[in-house]
């Protein structure tokens, strides 16, 4: 089932610069790695070398942040909308990588 | 569904403040609304707000919440105005460049309403000021958007006991929520560590469009603004996101999380910390400390000498356009990975982008492929025209 994932501006250069993308998967886990393989660059902003999902990232299912709900093994429905909350600073010294 | 949550507001002492005849004219149309009225702007009066940042959201802030009539309102900053302030820091004008940002703030705002008191504080907010000058307000305004400070405001909120209105803004793209620990969530209960640097852009590269920052600001000031009056339902538990090119908010439930490190049940964090060091150091001073670092003299050394050297500028095509050092090549930061086996190890690689963080990141990259002969351009094509060039258009 294709489900809706909504790419926030700050990753957007790494998804073609789609602000949505479809990918398949039954939880969110399966969503995320569907998503890290369709677009590789994305991969290292998502998860950390242990392939956990790095913490200054969430993950929400429609309005809910997955770690309220069942974290990775959280169940998506058809018609979910799934969205990457990482946390964001405009005025910062800090700059974009790859 | 969001479940409704019953604005309190903060606690506030009205007794003995009454408003002037001009007053009453002035808060006419807010005192003849009921949600407000006579007591709301007393509230209104008595209340004071801090705002940390006299910048593209402190600007339209601090500029409603004085014509609203709040009775004090503080504001931290200790940076001058630079003409490309002036795209989105509204308060400051053509001739206040160089200027310091707070008297050019406070002649503004005491000109709209000299009932308000301003206090400035003319120093950068660190974990040894922020309690003592936090401590004063009622309602507390990041209006800085870096990690370092939003951590640090975070921490002294919770741990005085204050709201804390947050806003952030990325090129198209804002949020705003309210973290009260009291009422909610705080900041670290969404994020318990800021990204390393280099993970995140920064406005001055990734840049801004200059509404935004006047969209995302005025939500915190009415914000601010309904916590005093304690109308309505505040931003508290909510994640406000705003897509200035779309034209849609959207907004996600954000819940206290009970092994928050600060306002959870067994909290870690009982003293502020050092922000910059838990922020961590950017890829560029470390390039600086361990000699990978070129200075824009060196470089017009190297060139003038003849010597071999491959110059690769990693902006954007767009800003490769206004300006670029001579003999240099584009490959953009992201591009890069896809390019890599185009470089030649053996020979020295000089990177630079605008102001050296983006190809500090392209250093640091190549180093862990195992180039050794790379060097970052310190302080960027900025530096070049400053110190070698300044015929050059700067942007």
């Amino acid at each position: 089932m294709p489900v809706k994932v909504m790419i926030p501006t700050p990753l957007r250069p790494y998804t073609e610069n789609k602000d949505s993308v479809e990918v398949e998967g039954q939880t969110i886990d399966e969503i995320l790695s569907n998503l890290a393989l369709k677009y590789p660059q994305l991969k290292r902003h998502l998860f950390s070398e242990d392939g956990r999902l790095r913490n200054f990232v969430n993950v929400y299912v429609n309005e809910e942040d997955i770690r309220y709900l069942d974290g990775g093994d959280t169940k998506i429905k058809e018609g979910d909308v799934v969205s990457i909350i990482p946390a964001i600073a405009g005025g910062n010294f800090q700059e974009k990588i790859f | 569904m969001t479940e409704q949550i019953l604005n309190r507001g903060v606690n506030l002492n009205t007794d003995g403040v009454e408003l002037s005849r001009e007053e009453f004219l002035r808060y006419g149309r807010h005192l003849i609304m009921p949600e407000v009225g006579l007591e709301g702007q007393r509230k209104l009066k008595s209340a004071s707000v801090l705002i940390i940042g006299a910048g593209g959201l402190g600007s339209p802030l601090a500029f409603y919440l004085t014509a609203a009539g709040v009775g004090r309102i503080g504001i931290v900053d200790f940076d001058v105005v630079d003409i490309s302030n002036l795209q989105r820091q509204i308060i400051h004008t053509t001739k206040d460049v160089g200027r310091s940002k707070l008297e050019s703030a406070r002649e503004k705002l005491l000109a709209l309403n000299p009932n308000v008191k301003i206090e400035t504080y003319e120093t950068r907010l660190t974990s040894e000021n922020a309690l003592e000058i936090i401590k004063d307000y009622d309602v507390i305004i990041d209006g800085t958007d870096n990690f370092p400070t939003r951590y640090l405001v975070n921490d002294a909120c919770v741990l005085l006991k204050k709201p804390n209105v947050y806003g952030s803004i990325f090129r198209f793209e804002g949020q705003a929520s309210v973290f009260y620990a009291e009422e909610g969530p705080c900041y670290r209960c969404l994020y318990q560590e800021p990204p390393p640097p280099g993970l995140v852009p920064s406005c001055a590269e990734g840049g801004v469009l200059g509404v935004l920052p006047g969209i995302i600001g005025t939500i915190q000031a009415l914000e601010a603004i309904k916590l005093i009056l304690g109308i309505g339902e505040t931003l508290i538990g909510r994640l406000l996101i705003f897509d200035a090119l779309k034209m849609k908010f959207r907004e996600l439930k954000l819940r206290k999380n009970p092994n928050c490190p600060i306002c959870g049940e067994n909290p870690t964090i009982k003293e502020l910390i050092d922000y910059e060091a838990f922020c961590g150091i950017t890829p560029e001073q470390t390039l600086r400390e361990t000699g990978f670092e070129i200075t824009p003299e060196e470089l017009k050394q190297k060139l003038e000498n003849g010597e071999d050297v491959i110059l690769i500028d990693v902006r954007e095509p767009h800003e490769y356009e206004i300006n670029r050092i001579p003999g240099s090549k584009l490959i953009p930061l992201s591009k890069l990975p896809e390019k890599v086996n185009e470089l030649d190890q053996t020979r020295e690689i000089v990177f630079y982008c605008k102001m050296g963080g983006r190809s500090a990141r392209a250093v640091q990259f190549l180093r862990e492929l195992g180039f050794t002969r790379v060097k970052n351009l310190a302080g960027g094509i900025d530096a070049w025209i400053e110190k070698i060039d300044p015929s050059m258009m700067r942007y």
